[in-house]
């Protein structure tokens, strides 16, 4: 970058960061180590403090009572889902247009993240159903199309595996993970479009959310706990597939050296 | 450029007129699993009656998936595909033509045979035509889907099962959305609203999966 050459001063050099840098694996390596453990902080804290409000602040609800308070787990991660496979089909696509390695190999770090977040929300979900509509399963436009996230993220993970060339599991997987897409905004407005058990989001952009303050705060808290724990254990993640795939390289060779 | 969509249609057309029995064995596939649930389910005919769209339409999916394995797979094993690669006609054509073909093979007799197969569960007469209609707008992106699956598994170990596994849960909407047309045409509404949404699955499909198809070809082939 030209920041060398154009900046005034000194103090002004040092503040610039050439982010390009991070997109190799070798630099990313390193500088996910030293994120890593922040955001796993982060993620414990937010959480412990999410939980706190979630059990002991959040009034009982009037209509559903205790049982209503799996929502501050089944909403944050039902959020999470939906957003991890936008963000693993971001990087995905990104990886297929622009030909970097990092890209693909941070598409299938966050595939485990995701499919475990569908997984606890269809989980929490049936936990939750059970006491208040009297059955664990529905077949409802939402609960159906959770599912098939869950298993697009399936899909992701087995054709990855299958294919033994890792930037041909990059790329397959990256058209698979850009189709899938599609059933992003399906999940996420199937409430509106079909008038069905599922009952409507209570939080929404343009108004005020339709429940107590503390309890909104709570799933605030608690979304942002599963958001940092997505990032630390997917920068996790990204460091054992980075090694793996560059174990023939010099510099994962000296990295190894001195572990010893 | 319609000249290379023709060709491709009719060798593939062709070829699939040469082997007969693999047609017929798609076909005789749905056939029998559609008889498979009355003797499964006991024949009383309102059970029946509201299982047909559900069990027809289910039926029609995995049949069509079964051949959609040898779509690519033996032109990938003598060669042509890499010609088709190398071609200047727009590779986006000739996997147009490729997955025409195979809805006219694995498809199109599956629309054909449905009202028959729909008799057998009594269904009212006035819904044979809205199941066949619904099968005809329907199983042309199943093709188009489950041929982006096809493109992705070319050449893999396992890529049957795997195929499965990446195409079907795509396949889930087609499914809810042409199964419910029958069922609301049966409970007396109109249907013509899941009609158009199955048109639009139709249009969609038909615009996007030839660019993934076509991606995913080149990747496969790489």
């Amino acid at each position: 970058m030209s920041a060398g050459t154009t900046a005034t001063g000194p103090n002004r050099k040092r503040t610039q960061i050439n982010w390009f840098k991070y997109s190799s694996p070798q630099t990313f390596f390193p500088l996910a180590a030293k994120l890593a453990p922040w955001f796993g902080a982060a993620a414990a804290l937010l959480c412990l403090a999410g939980l706190y409000i979630s059990f002991f602040v959040a009034p009982t609800d009037a209509q559903q009572g205790d049982a209503y308070r799996i929502i501050f787990i089944h909403v944050p991660a039902a959020w999470m889902s939906m957003f991890l496979y936008v963000v693993m089909a971001f990087w995905a696509g990104a990886g297929l247009v622009f030909n970097t390695r990092l890209s693909g190999m941070m598409a299938s770090a966050i595939a485990p993240s995701g499919a475990l977040m569908t997984f606890i929300a269809l989980w929490t979900g049936a936990l939750w159903g059970k006491p208040t509509w009297g059955t664990w399963w529905v077949w409802d436009a939402r609960l159906t199309s959770e599912l098939i996230l869950l298993f697009l993220y399936f899909g992701f993970m087995a054709l990855q595996a299958a294919i033994d060339d890792p930037r041909r599991a990059d790329k397959a997987g990256a058209v698979l993970a850009l189709t899938g897409v599609v059933n992003i905004p399906i999940i996420y407005f199937s409430v509106q479009w079909w008038n069905t058990l599922h009952q409507g989001s209570s939080v929404s952009m343009k108004s005020a959310p339709t429940m107590a303050a503390t309890m909104f705060a709570g799933m605030i808290v608690m979304a942002l706990g599963f958001w940092m724990y997505s990032i630390a254990v997917t920068l996790l993640r990204v460091r054992c597939i980075i090694l793996e795939r560059e174990r023939r390289s010099d510099w994962v060779a000296q990295y190894a050296r001195t572990l010893k | 450029m319609l000249t290379a969509l023709r060709c491709v249609i009719a060798r593939d057309l062709l070829l699939a007129l040469r082997r007969r029995s693999d047609v017929l064995t798609a076909l005789l596939f749905f056939v029998i699993v559609v008889s498979l649930f009355p003797l499964g389910l006991g024949n009383e005919p309102n059970l029946l009656r509201t299982i047909a769209p559900g069990v027809i339409w289910v039926a029609a999916l995995l049949s069509s998936m079964l051949s959609l394995s040898r779509m690519f797979s033996e032109d990938h094993a003598d060669g042509t595909l890499e010609q088709m690669l190398l071609s200047s006609s727009p590779l986006g054509m000739i996997v147009v033509g490729k997955v025409v073909a195979h809805w006219l093979v694995a498809g199109l007799p599956l629309v054909l045979i449905s009202p028959v197969l729909a008799l057998q569960f009594d269904l009212h007469q006035s819904l044979l035509w809205v199941l066949t209609l619904s099968l005809l707008i329907g199983t042309p992106v199943l093709s188009l889907i489950g041929a982006i699956g096809a493109a992705l598994t070319l050449g893999l170990r396992g890529g049957g099962i795997l195929l499965s596994l990446l195409v079907l849960p795509l396949y889930v909407p087609v499914l809810i959305i042409g199964a419910g047309t029958i069922d609301i045409a049966s409970a007396g509404l109109s249907a013509q609203g899941h009609f158009m949404v199955l048109s639009a699955f139709l249009v969609v499909a038909a615009v996007f999966a030839p660019l993934a198809i076509a991606a995913a070809l080149r990747i496969s082939a790489e």
